[in-house]
């Protein structure tokens, strides 16, 4: 199994978001997140998928995007010539008097901003990879995580390649 | 430019489209565009159910490869279609369907007959369209035509607001669109055909594969080219029947599930393979994993998407079949390669195909499946147009009734709907009303549709009805009598209704035959007749379709009569 960002340009129109995920439930894929928003052109939207598969399943979605009439433009992005990015925002516990500090040093080492900061919880702004996401959700843990909302990935393949 | 009403705007656009007439029925969300038809010289075919309206436009149009047209209303009519659409988008049949819907301001609040059919009908359509205002008609049914009938055809609906059919626009009726995520036409990758060549010259036991890519683009000349400058035999998939004539000394049958005992030991034994537009569906090529072993595979299609799908292949050309055909050859003709040399493989191929026409044992009754179709094409005249229903008479039409002329035989082979062949038969005798066309059919089946009786008498459209009257859900009986220890249960039809009194009810012909005396009159009756005629054939309903390929198993591993 591996990991796939997959960058769809659509049609700007109503229902193509349905269509492009009921082509994923119907083909029996899986979205592991997705994001999408207007591009420069406002005629056109960008989804970024990402997915897990085989090499032959990945192929299979590219092929099956691509044959959509709505698709303009579908690419199976290299995660080394990509910039990828999600946006995620965690409450966590605080239950003793140290936590602060110690969520505050994590979020720093993870150039994460604080927020909200209560009595008894505080809220963490975290966008770094999917990757970096979960290391940080491990290492938040301890102190108990009351939520986490993420966006999906965002992915731009960097100039010249 | 020209002021006109949305119904009328789709009525002229259809018009430019060349559409003669539209298979249909009405109600309150479609109003307008019938009164339509009283201003305009396309010609409305009454049916009794819109599912039957939707396998008029699609025998319609796998006949003529124009999309046929239908009609329904909203709420259930709408979905009364479905099935319709579904079993063309099954088999890539090229149609256009329209509906009428609950006026824009009207959607989302569950309106009187308001269905939500553009979110049904999405993973069943090639595209679908819903103009919001009047003035997008005009190019939505000219893109929907387009969309329809280029690449790999398909159902296109088009739903409509009824205050869109109402509202007056000013019309512009494009000749030119964008479809900026559409592209239906691939050249050929000229140097994967020059090593497709090199491999089937290299491969010891060669075969070609044609699916019903073959039939949809028309690439019957260059197939039979093919075969005969290589030397390769054909066998086809279901849906590529009659693909290649199956009178042809190279031609070997329909491989799968219910394939020709040679063409499936033939095809499990080759070492190399030519599929043509052919998706490599479970019911013929039996399991995925022991299809592709040892074999190489040379897969040809218009879609990319179906490259790699089910098979993996060795060498993929994307294009139009034809295309791709032709240019393999354009090339066997410049490198002047033509075989004569009887290979031991084609000499092998032959002693098959020799066997098992001695060697298949068949029922020994007088009206026996094999006998009553060898009887059929022994009357017809070879360009007849065949359509079938589903079920054993569906299995036995591919083992026992040989196409002469290559596309003339039409069955629903990707979803399998019961009831598709007597309406699909009416839509191909409006494409080709000159020549005699026949629904292969069972009784269950015909039941489900057997009210376009009506449409076929009142339409003045006269098919045959090639009834195999077993009294029973046949296949299904089969598979109980062979997987689940004779418990008959759910498929005894009760001698009801008789046929020819249903037949005569409607003003149709009804005719009983039950000898091959009769049978033969039978036919030449109804070649003969201006009416549409059923003849109701009683069979033994114990007859079994063998060879049978049971599922999960591989195509050597035939089950046959005992
Ligand atoms: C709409 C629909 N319902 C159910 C089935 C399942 N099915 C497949 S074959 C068959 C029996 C068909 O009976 P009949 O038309 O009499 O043909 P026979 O097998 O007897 O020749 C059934 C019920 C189907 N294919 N389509
Ligand atoms: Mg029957």
């Amino acid at each position: 199994m591996m990991w796939a960002i997959l960058s769809i340009l659509v049609e700007n129109k109503p229902g193509i978001l349905f269509k492009v995920t009921h082509l994923f439930r119907s083909r029996n894929f899986n979205i592991d997140s997705i994001s999408v928003g207007v591009t420069e052109n406002p005629e056109y939207s960008k989804m970024t998928i990402t997915t897990y598969g085989d090499e032959k399943q990945i192929a299979q979605i590219v092929k099956q995007l691509d044959k959509m009439i709505d698709t303009v433009e579908v690419k199976q992005l290299d995660e080394q010539k990509t910039v990828y990015r999600e946006l995620s925002i965690f409450k966590i516990k605080l239950s003793n008097a140290s936590d602060s500090m110690e969520i505050n040093k994590l979020a720093n080492a993870y150039g994460a901003k604080v927020h909200d900061v209560r009595k008894d919880s505080i809220m963490v702004e975290l966008t770094a990879t999917p990757d970096q996401i979960k290391a940080f959700e491990e290492l938040a843990a301890p102190f108990g995580i009351i939520d986490i909302a993420r966006t999906g990935v965002a992915a731009l393949q960097r100039s010249g390649s | 430019m020209e002021t006109m009403t949305g119904a009328k705007a789709l009525m002229t656009a259809m018009e430019k489209e060349g559409v003669k007439q539209v298979f249909g029925l009405p109600g309150g969300a479609n109003l307008p565009m019938y009164d339509e038809f009283a201003r305009c010289n396309i010609r409305h075919i009454l049916v009794r159910h819109e599912q039957s309206a939707a396998h008029m436009a699609d025998g319609f149009g796998r006949v003529s490869r124009k999309p046929g047209v239908c009609f329904a209303t909203s709420g259930p009519g709408a979905t009364n279609i479905l099935t319709g659409i579904a079993t063309a988008q099954a088999d890539s049949a090229p149609m256009i369907a329209v509906t009428g819907q609950v006026p824009v301001a009207m959607i989302g609040r569950d309106a009187f007959q308001e269905s939500d059919i553009i979110g049904m009908a999405n993973p069943v359509v090639k595209y679908a369209f819903q103009p919001r205002k009047a003035e997008e008609i005009p190019e939505v049914v000219k893109k929907g035509f387009f969309i329809a009938e280029t690449g790999r055809p398909g159902p296109v609906l088009i739903d409509i607001p009824k205050d869109v059919q109402q509202n007056e626009a000013e019309m512009i009726f494009p000749d030119e669109f964008k479809i900026r995520g559409y592209h239906p036409w691939t050249d050929p990758d000229i140097v994967n055909v020059e090593k497709a060549i090199d491999m089937l010259l290299q491969a010891q036991k060669p075969v070609i594969l044609a699916g019903g890519g073959t039939i949809i683009s028309s690439a019957f000349a260059e197939l039979q080219a093919i075969s005969e400058l290589l030397m390769i035999p054909v066998v086809t998939t279901f849906k590529g029947k009659g693909s290649f004539p199956e009178t042809h000394p190279l031609s070997l049958g329909p491989i799968g599930m219910h394939g020709h005992a040679e063409a499936n030991k033939v095809m499990s034994e080759a070492d190399c393979v030519l599929a043509i537009g052919t998706r490599f569906s479970d019911r013929s090529v039996g399991t995925f994993e022991a299809f592709e072993k040892k074999l190489k595979i040379i897969h040809m299609d218009v879609d990319p998407a179906e490259i790699g799908k089910n098979q993996t292949t060795n060498i993929a050309v994307v294009g139009d079949v034809r295309a791709s055909l032709r240019i393999m050859v354009k090339m066997l003709m410049q490198k002047a390669i033509k075989n004569t040399q009887e290979t031991p493989w084609l000499k092998h191929v032959k002693e098959t195909k020799e066997y098992w026409k001695e060697n298949l044992k068949l029922h020994p009754g007088e009206m026996g499946a094999a006998k009553i179709l060898r009887k059929l094409r022994e009357l017809l005249p070879a360009e007849s147009i065949i359509t079938t229903e589903v079920g054993q008479h569906q299995m036995w039409a591919s083992l026992f009734y040989d196409v002469i002329q290559p596309g003339t035989f039409f069955s629903s082979t990707g979803l399998g709907t019961m009831g598709w062949g007597f309406p699909a038969a009416i839509g191909a005798k409006v494409a080709r009303p000159d020549i005699p066309v026949v629904d292969i059919a069972g009784d269950g089946s015909f039941s489900m549709t057997e009210n376009s009786l009506a449409t076929a008498v009142l339409e003045d459209i006269p098919v045959i009805v090639f009834l195999l009257n077993n009294f029973t859900l046949g296949m299904v009986a089969q598979w109980q009598r062979t997987f689940y220890d004779r418990r008959m249960i759910g498929v005894d039809q009760g001698k009801c209704p008789d046929y020819v009194k249903l037949a005569e009810s409607y003003g149709a012909q009804g005719i009983r035959a039950q000898s091959m005396d009769e049978l033969d009159k039978a036919i030449k009756t109804a070649l003969n007749s201006d009416v549409a005629t059923v003849i109701d054939i009683p069979i033994d309903p114990e007859e079994d379709v063998l060879p049978f390929v049971a599922p999960g198993t591989s195509l050597s591993d035939m089950i046959l009569p005992s």
